[in-house]
């Protein structure tokens, strides 16, 4: 078990690594991180000011270490347009992405749960067929187009819920429905699948036969087995939200992470870009790590693999 | 139709053919009884046929735009235009032929950024399935490591650095939607890698090179237009977001996440607005999901022999 988890960890920490070189390197793919940050119709010397506030005549790897340096102290350095240490906006920020996030999987599950439950044990009848139609349209929906329609039906027809911003729990409900609905339909499929695969086992049989009552051997012995992937894929679908909340936070004026990165990227704030992406990285690898290991506690079978 | 016999067991079995195995005819069979790939071609077709043909195509000009015309609505408000069947947007240009011209570029889009990624995940997984080993870790590694990236806001750091543009975009959502390419590539080469025609051809002296993409990649191709489907229809879902951010396709271009950006100031009074392009490029992805889940369920089937 201890010899999963470290095998585990080190791959986390190579995976970081890498990320990592790739977050800094975006501010070089143009050659010239200054001539990219001067703007339109730069001056030679203007160009040449700004690579030495910044650092940028340094060496690559020296830039890329003390970067990295001060990334593992979180010190992201200091933002060029707001002059505020990043890491401090990145924390102003995070939790309320965080709690987007948690809102939003919690409905993708609360939905997809039930739903691939009972399309599971009655595969093919209209229950399944509906949920594979909702399924199937749901990945087609594009999330930015949902949530305008989402704010022009609910928010301005009807002037049921606020259009945006983020002080009430009200401000809340668009948002995770416009973020939640995308993982829906993964969720949804594996739970179904993962239903009619343990339902065609012989121990379900067998607790058949031993004359348990449907429902226990639905949730005590079914269902607990075929969770088991669902939880996992749980996991990254949250990581793939924090990361793809930028639509949402921008068009409902929450100021999550995403948002941040997006304001970051449209002024050209290179030092919050890095981070960002940073630090949604390094949340989706530890989540995805997480996942491995409540995988292996579940299930002997992999760590012993 | 002359009758063979197999034995199997002590049981004699009939079959009708007089020589077996899958026919052209089996194939056709079982790509128009699956509903969902007849649906999707037929959608995907029309779409096609209206992107390609535009040009020829009875309509007013995309970019011809005139302010004393702007924000018409539809043809079935009262005070609609009879020239503008789905009206106009806030420069005064045809939602009609913007629409159709958006099919253009979300097609484009799609193919191409489908095609890069599926060159650099098959040749990647390949490889990784192939020789296992340290380059199958490698691989492995690139590929967690871009599952880890956050794809939408890479995109836009990428183009606000390089520069924002149709092409730009494009060649970026391809060097970004390779992974599932690779995952099932390199699990689908590692099945194929210990049957005895690779063994076969080992023997033979083929170059790994051959074998890679002479012997193994054919038999793959069924997958790999999957995941093609997939990723086309990602792509194109991904190309209309940045454009919505400003990052990807810019004015005047009919993109339609351009076209949506445009329009989400109107969504009050004008939602008709808002709502075509997302309804187009709905139908669009959702017809490409489902001939991309007709094709897999015809493998699965084909697999099983269950035509």
């Amino acid at each position: 078990m201890l010899q999963y988890i470290a095998r585990q960890t080190v791959s986390a920490v190579f995976i970081l690594l890498v990320v990592s070189i790739a977050a800094f390197s975006i501010s070089h793919l143009a050659g010239d991180p200054a001539a990219v940050i001067a703007g339109e119709n730069p001056s030679a010397e203007q160009i040449e000011q700004i690579r030495k506030t910044y650092g940028f005549d340094r060496p690559l790897y020296q830039q890329y270490l003390s970067w990295m340096g001060g990334a593992l102290r979180f010190d992201f350095g200091t933002s060029y347009h707001y002059h505020q240490p990043v890491a401090t906006m990145i924390a102003e920020r995070l939790p309320v992405t965080l709690v987007l996030g948690l809102t939003s999987i919690t409905f993708a599950l609360m939905l997809a749960l039930p739903l691939g439950v009972i399309a599971g044990v009655w595969p093919n009848s209209l229950i399944d067929r509906i949920a594979l139609t909702i399924a199937v349209v749901g990945q087609a929906v594009p999330t930015f187009w949902l949530s305008l329609m989402l704010i022009s039906f609910l928010a301005v027809g009807y002037g049921l819920l606020p259009v945006s911003g983020s002080s009430s729990w009200l401000h809340y409900v668009m948002p995770t429905i416009a973020l939640g609905y995308y993982a829906l339909p993964t969720l949804m499929r594996v739970t179904r699948a993962g239903m009619i695969e343990v339902l065609a086992t012989d121990y379900i049989r067998a607790a058949r036969a031993k004359g348990l009552l449907e429902t226990q051997v639905l949730v005590k012995h079914a269902l607990r087995n075929a969770i088991v992937p669902v939880v996992s894929l749980a996991s990254v679908q949250f990581g793939m939200m924090l990361g793809g909340s930028v639509i949402v936070e921008t068009i409902f004026a929450i100021q999550g992470i995403g948002w941040l990165g997006y304001d970051a990227v449209l002024r050209v704030d290179l030092p919050v870009v890095q981070a960002v992406v940073l630090v949604v990285a390094a949340f989706f690898i530890v989540l995805t790590w997480a996942a491995d290991v409540v995988n292996a506690i579940l299930d002997p079978r992999i760590r012993l693999s | 139709m002359q009758k063979s016999e197999t034995v199997i067991g002590s049981q004699p079995r009939y079959s009708t053919r007089s020589r077996p195995g899958l026919l052209r005819l089996d194939l056709a069979k079982a790509f128009t009884r699956n509903y969902g790939f007849l649906i999707g071609g037929v959608i995907i077709l029309v779409f096609s046929l209206l992107a390609v043909l535009a040009p020829l195509l009875p309509l007013h000009d995309p970019y011809d735009f005139d302010l004393t015309r702007r924000l018409l609505p539809p043809f079935w408000h009262d005070n609609s235009d009879p020239r503008f069947l789905l009206g106009t947007d806030k420069l005064g240009r045809d939602l009609l032929a913007r629409l159709v011209y958006g099919a253009r570029v979300s097609i484009t889009v799609g193919l191409v950024a489908a095609v890069i990624s599926g060159v650099v995940g098959t040749v990647l997984g390949l490889c990784a399935g192939y020789f296992g080993g340290r380059v199958d870790r490698l691989v492995m590694l690139l590929v967690n490591c871009r599952l880890a990236l956050p794809v939408v806001l890479v995109a836009l750091a990428v183009t606000v650095v390089v520069g924002s543009s149709l092409e730009m975009i494009t060649l970026l959502i391809g060097l970004l939607l390779w992974p599932r390419f690779t995952v099932v590539i390199r699990a689908a080469t590692m099945q194929l890698r210990d049957r005895e025609f690779i063994l076969a051809s080992r023997v033979l002296g083929c170059s790994n090179w051959h074998i890679l993409f002479r012997e193994i990649m054919p038999n793959l191709s069924g997958t790999l237009f999957v995941i093609a489907s997939l990723e086309m229809a990602n792509a194109i879902l991904l190309e209309a977001a940045v454009s919505f951010l400003g990052f990807g396709a810019q004015p005047p271009t009919s993109s339609w996440g351009l076209m949506l950006a445009d329009s989400r100031d109107f969504i009050l009074f004008s939602p008709w607005l808002v709502a075509m392009p997302g309804i187009a490029l709905t139908i669009l992805v959702l017809a490409i999901n489902l001939v991309g889940d007709g094709l897999r369920d015809v493998l699965e089937g084909i697999s099983r022999e269950k035509f």
